[in-house]
């Protein structure tokens, strides 16, 4: 179907300036803005199911003032984001610090360029999409640095300080998670390390959702969903921003639009990662099991549908849990976390070679 | 965590290596458990009073708004004693007081500033006729700091329109004075 409406688009012009150039780069752009919009609409209405679910958890209703079931609580908070005064400090460096949002926004977005949505829906579909995502996300932590730093003062950069050593560590942990997916996808291609997790003893029973790499690798699956919550700065591993003792870490020179660029960043980081983890783990848009109601279900509803179980297992895990201490949080990361990934990175290369690999 | 410590020390402050103990931190058991018991209070009925539509019970001993009472007969109840004025703490109650036409004491002026006002219920301990007495109305605003001095007319209109209130709130509580 995509394919049938860009080709009616370059049908309607015969010369070539149209073909070959205009054309996919408006429809590059049409892709994106899609892309953008459907990124922002999760973002305002995570943070509602987040405010509900918290609610929830904690025996109260969460807003549910402002519209039906408080549906209009995101746009109410939006409005009233826009109508703030954007504040900078005397002694902030001006530059960088409107650069820091930016800057933290900026990859949350651009991640979202090589995710496939369905087979055949993506923005672009890469052969190296696991390698860009990596590299991508590595910017992340120059935004949170440079806001905390231009901000000239002193709980933004102890958050500053606390990113950098904490996104640097988990990004290992993370990373050898990835690569044991792309040893046993033999692809770093994301369209293809789903296909790759579609077949296998399980789905040729049917039961195609045991055949997904949550099972098989389930302790890396573990470690990325931790390591996930350590680089989206989520609770428990909050520290960077930290509101009992540092206030809001980088953010707490910010206001109105600049501070809500952080959080659109780290929802929308959040819905990376649990798109990511779907990918991976969850088999992507693959039906759970093998029948004719659940294959007829559209491939992106399926991928949304589980993407919105990690989301929600992203709030759950921050209402259960107290923060951890900062050295714990470094304890886990470089002596529990790398190792465990490191020994399974082996693990896995030695079960490959055998005769009982699972994953030809 | 602590390798430098000799065996000994080690077992005898439970630091030493237990296959429950690491299969418990490895399993996650702990987590796990913590997120079954949020995850259970997330499907409680909630606790939350949603507040214009649903209130609180109130006590007929609530201490809100001030009234003014009167007899049956239409006469007012004050006295001017200016006890209340005496005892209130705030000094949030201002009283002037004269002899009426027809011979009683009566007062001329009976001002409660609200903005100093405590609701701490004295005025009404103190008042020997049940005169001054404290309405289960709380949800009143001024949005000026004028509007919130009531005047002796105020309290009184207060009074008439709430009496029904006042009465069976004070009956409720008769046994207990």
């Amino acid at each position: 179907m995509i394919d049938t409406i860009f080709a009616l688009g370059q049908g309607l012009f015969e010369a070539s300036w149209w073909t070959g150039l205009a054309w996919p780069v408006l429809w590059a752009l049409v892709k994106v803005v899609l892309v953008l919009m459907l990124v922002m609409g999760l973002v305002t209405y995570t943070t509602l199911w987040e405010r509900r679910l918290l609610g929830w958890a904690q025996v109260r209703m969460g807003p549910n003032r402002v519209g039906p079931w408080g549906l209009l609580q995101p746009i109410a908070d939006a409005l009233k984001l826009m109508t703030k005064e954007v504040l900078r400090p005397a002694a902030a460096d001006k530059v960088l610090f409107y650069l820091g949002p930016v800057m933290t926004v900026m990859p949350a977005m651009a991640a979202w360029a090589v995710v496939p949505f369905s087979p055949e829906i993506a923005c672009a579909n890469i052969n190296a999409g696991l390698l860009f995502l990596m590299a991508v996300t590595s910017m992340e932590v120059y935004g949170v640095i440079i806001s905390g730093w231009s901000s000239n003062s002193k709980y933004p950069f102890l958050g500053a300080l606390r990113a950098s050593a904490q996104m640097v560590s988990y990004e290992i942990a993370m990373g050898f998670c990835l690569v044991i997916v792309l040893m046993v996808s033999a692809s770093l291609n994301l369209t293809d390390i789903v296909a790759g997790q579609g077949k296998g003893y399980f789905a040729q029973m049917g039961l195609s959702f045991l055949s997904w790499n949550w099972l098989s690798l389930l302790p890396i699956f573990v470690v990325y969903f931790v390591s996930g919550l350590a680089e989206t700065n989520r609770l428990p591993f909050d520290v960077i921003e930290g509101e009992s003792e540092i206030v809001a870490g980088h953010m707490v020179e910010y206001s109105g639009m600049s501070w809500a660029m952080f959080q659109m960043a780290e929802y929308a980081n959040i819905w990376l990662v649990s798109v990511l983890a779907t990918i991976m783990f969850l088999g992507g848009w693959l039906s759970p099991i093998d029948s004719v109601v659940f294959n007829w279900i559209p491939g992106f509803i399926w991928l949304g549908l589980k993407s919105f179980a990690v989301v929600t297992m992203f709030i759950w895990v921050r209402v259960s849990f107290p923060r951890y201490r900062y050295d714990q949080i470094m304890h886990l990361g470089w002596k529990i976390f790398i190792p465990v990934t490191l020994v399974w990175l082996v693990v896995v290369g030695l079960w490959m070679q055998t005769p009982w690999n699972i994953w030809k | 965590m602590s390798t430098t410590t000799s065996s000994s020390v080690a077992a005898s402050n439970g630091s030493s290596f237990s296959l429950k103990d690491f299969l418990s931190s490895f399993l996650l058991s702990e987590l796990f458990k913590g997120l079954a018991l949020t995850g259970k209070y997330a499907f409680r009925s909630k606790i939350t009073l949603e507040y214009p539509e649903e209130k609180t019970p109130l006590s007929p001993r609530f201490r809100g708004l001030h009234a003014l009472r009167r007899y049956d007969n239409g006469e007012e109840r004050c006295i001017a004693c200016k006890l209340c004025e005496a005892v209130c703490p705030a000094m949030a109650i201002t009283i002037e007081s004269d002899v009426r036409a027809d011979g009683s004491r009566r007062t001329t002026r009976y001002d409660i500033d609200y903005n100093k006002c405590i609701y701490c219920g004295f005025c009404e301990e103190s008042c020997p006729v049940d005169s001054i007495v404290e309405t289960s109305i709380f949800e009143y605003h001024g949005e000026a700091p004028g509007d919130l001095y009531f005047t002796k007319e105020m309290l009184l209109a207060v009074g008439d329109r709430y009496e029904d209130q006042i009465a069976a709130a004070r009956a409720a509580d008769a046994k207990f004075r």
